[in-house]
């Protein structure tokens, strides 16, 4: 039996876990889950696309499959998805917000779903793409587990990714706002936070990580308008996992599904990878809602 | 000419009747009770397959085939996609409302699975062929059959939409209305709200699910991408238009929105040519993206619902 499937597993799932992030920072301080996030991951990806075209195409920094232009549209994507973020919120969110109805934002957040991934297919059809067609060898790395240069790349971004997002949380000024913020709303407008800076901080935040997300599972597999589709429920179940609110549950639980996912392709077969996430999100609704790191809903 | 523009008539409003049926227990959960569903097309997928499987004569590579009369498929459809919707109910109503969302969401995304996959009991990606129509000793004769099935389609639509305003107006109807306007209060009057919570969703759940078998008995073959997203999304869309929490507004929006959704399809694939069709109806999903979107911002109560509620 080969290990390779714990690899490709923390793989998924370190993006997946990316996704999640946002997720639940969305749903801890804006109070709904956000439909439209997996669309925010393909917008990110086809946007660094289009960055890539613009900067030019320049040789691969070899071993790996990509150069320098895509590190570079990928920080000028992650800026236009927070840019995207925020117009959908000043357009959408936040009137429906005013309302006090969380539930009706969830249903617009559907809707803008539907719009923006549709919106990817006019543009851009439905026909995958990708960054780059090379193909890349792999390297044994023992145990019979074998690693490509470009997934080596990926998992050092979102280690860096999710290390920074957690010193963020933890130590800056802002971070401190959120997380108050998302404990009680009322208390946190009591003692003067500035409310409008922490929700465009959670959006610029999600969005911008849903985008690294999307751009390195174009690196890894392809880029196509249904891709943020398809990941939607594996985020969910990640963000739920992990307990809601929680940045390091939203991590370990996208490793969970990720691997479990991979497990499910290496002993079951990969047709059914998809209903994973679902099975676990069932499970974790009826025997632990809060999820490992959550605390129970007031 | 006219003979196939009545046909043509007649095949419209029957499929718009059915998204009317699927519209209208749509209306039961969302309308009535407040419950948001976001895997409308998995549980139409639910009653469609229950009832191919039920009343298909027996083959040889699929479970089922056990050939029953199309009226049975029908209840036994209603029956276990409202199992259905009641399980997904149990495990989600008792926390917060945005949980049943995410979990109906993969309830449509499981179910595609399952229909896609597994290629014993649902034929997989090639779907179930031969499910008896209604009338179909009439089939060569395109006008009556027509006229036959839309007023099977149309008797069914009406006694569905006769049961939910009997249903909506009874002490049961009045518990689900306070529980959605003020729970505390329902509460405090001694009603259990996730127990109330989870029979609307399945009554719901089962309405849909009739809805799909009526469709896969009206088509005669079904396959899974008759059960994308897309159909959800349609369904919010007409009730939405229609005005939630109105019987009436469901199905007036329901054929509304279908004659738009029709009238502007028939309009790109005269006009656009050829290589700009996919992107033309992907242009059409945006439109109804965005539309739902100002609804909800300009008119959350609708179009033909009732007029702003002063009680």
């Amino acid at each position: 039996m080969s290990l390779q499937f714990l690899l490709d597993g923390l793989i998924a799932g370190s993006m997946i876990g990316l996704g999640a992030i946002g997720v639940t920072l969305t749903y801890s301080i804006l109070r709904f889950s956000n439909f439209a996030h997996g669309d925010f991951m393909a917008w990110g990806a086809y946007a660094a696309l289009a960055v890539v075209g613009v900067l030019g195409g320049s040789a691969p920094m070899k071993p790996l499959s990509f150069g320098w232009p895509l590190l570079v549209a990928m920080i000028v994507a992650m800026g236009l998805t927070a840019l995207l973020a925020l117009a959908l919120d000043w357009a959408l969110f936040a009137r429906l917000r005013a309302r006090g109805q969380s539930i009706i934002v969830v249903m617009a957040s559907f809707g803008a779903s539907m719009a923006l991934r549709s919106l990817l297919e006019f543009m851009f059809t439905s026909r995958p793409t990708y960054f780059s067609r090379a193909i890349q060898m792999a390297t044994p790395v023992g145990l019979g587990i074998k690693i490509t240069a470009d997934q080596v790349a990926l998992l050092v971004v979102t280690l860096a990714l999710v290390t920074g997002m957690h010193l963020m949380m933890s130590c800056s000024q802002r971070g401190r706002e959120m997380r108050a913020y998302a404990q009680n709303p009322a208390l946190a407008q009591v003692v003067g936070i500035d409310v409008a800076k922490v929700v465009r901080a959670t959006w610029v935040i999600g969005a911008a990580l849903a985008c690294a997300s999307g751009v390195m599972v174009g690196v890894l597999v392809q880029i196509r308008p249904l891709m943020g589709l398809s990941l939607l429920l594996p985020i969910f179940a990640a963000a739920i996992l992990g307990g809601i609110g929680s940045v390091p549950g939203a991590v370990l639980g996208g490793l969970i599904i990720g691997l479990s996912e991979a497990a499910a392709v290496q002993f079951v077969g990969a047709e059914w990878r998809s209903a994973v996430a679902f099975v676990i999100l069932m499970g974790v609704l009826l025997v632990r809602p809060m999820g490992l790191f959550g605390v129970a809903e007031r | 000419m006219i003979i196939d523009l009545l046909g043509y008539g007649a095949f419209f409003m029957s499929t718009a009747l059915i998204f009317a049926l699927i519209t209208l227990g749509l209306n039961l959960q969302w309308g009535l009770t407040g419950l948001f569903n976001v895997g409308v097309a998995g549980f139409v997928a639910i009653g469609a397959y229950a009832s191919a499987i039920l009343t298909t004569p027996d083959t040889v590579d699929r479970i089922g085939g056990f050939g029953w009369p199309i009226a049975l498929g029908w209840i036994g459809a209603a029956l276990i996609a409202a199992a259905a919707a009641a399980f997904t109910g149990y495990a989600t109503l008792r926390l917060k409302a945005d949980y049943l969302a995410i979990t109906t969401f993969g309830v449509a995304v499981v179910v595609q699975l399952v229909a896609l996959n597994a290629q014993g009991l649902t034929g997989g990606p090639f779907g179930v062929a031969f499910i008896p129509r209604p009338f179909a000793g009439v089939q060569d004769q395109p006008v009556l059959f027509n006229f036959a099935n839309l007023a099977v389609v149309a008797g069914v639509t009406l006694a569905v939409y006769l049961a939910l305003e009997r249903l909506s107006r009874s002490p049961w109807g009045r518990v689900l209305r306070a529980l959605r306007e003020d729970e505390r209060a329902a509460i405090a009057l001694g009603k259990s709200a996730q127990s109330y919570r989870i029979q609307a969703f399945a009554v719901g759940g089962g309405v849909m699910g009739l809805a799909g078998a009526v469709q896969a008995h009206f088509i005669g073959f079904i396959a899974p991408d008759n059960y994308l997203p897309t159909l959800t999304f349609q369904v919010w869309a007409m009730l939405m238009v229609g005005g939630s929490g109105s019987n009436r507004g469901a199905v007036l929006g329901a054929i509304v929105v279908w004659a738009i959704w029709v009238g502007s399809g028939t309009l790109t694939a005269a006009v656009v040519p050829g290589d700009f069709q996919a992107r033309a109806a992907s242009l059409q999903i945006v439109a109804i993206g965005v539309m739902l979107c100002l609804i909800l911002l300009w008119r959350p109560q609708g179009f033909f619902g009732p007029r702003r509620k002063s009680s």
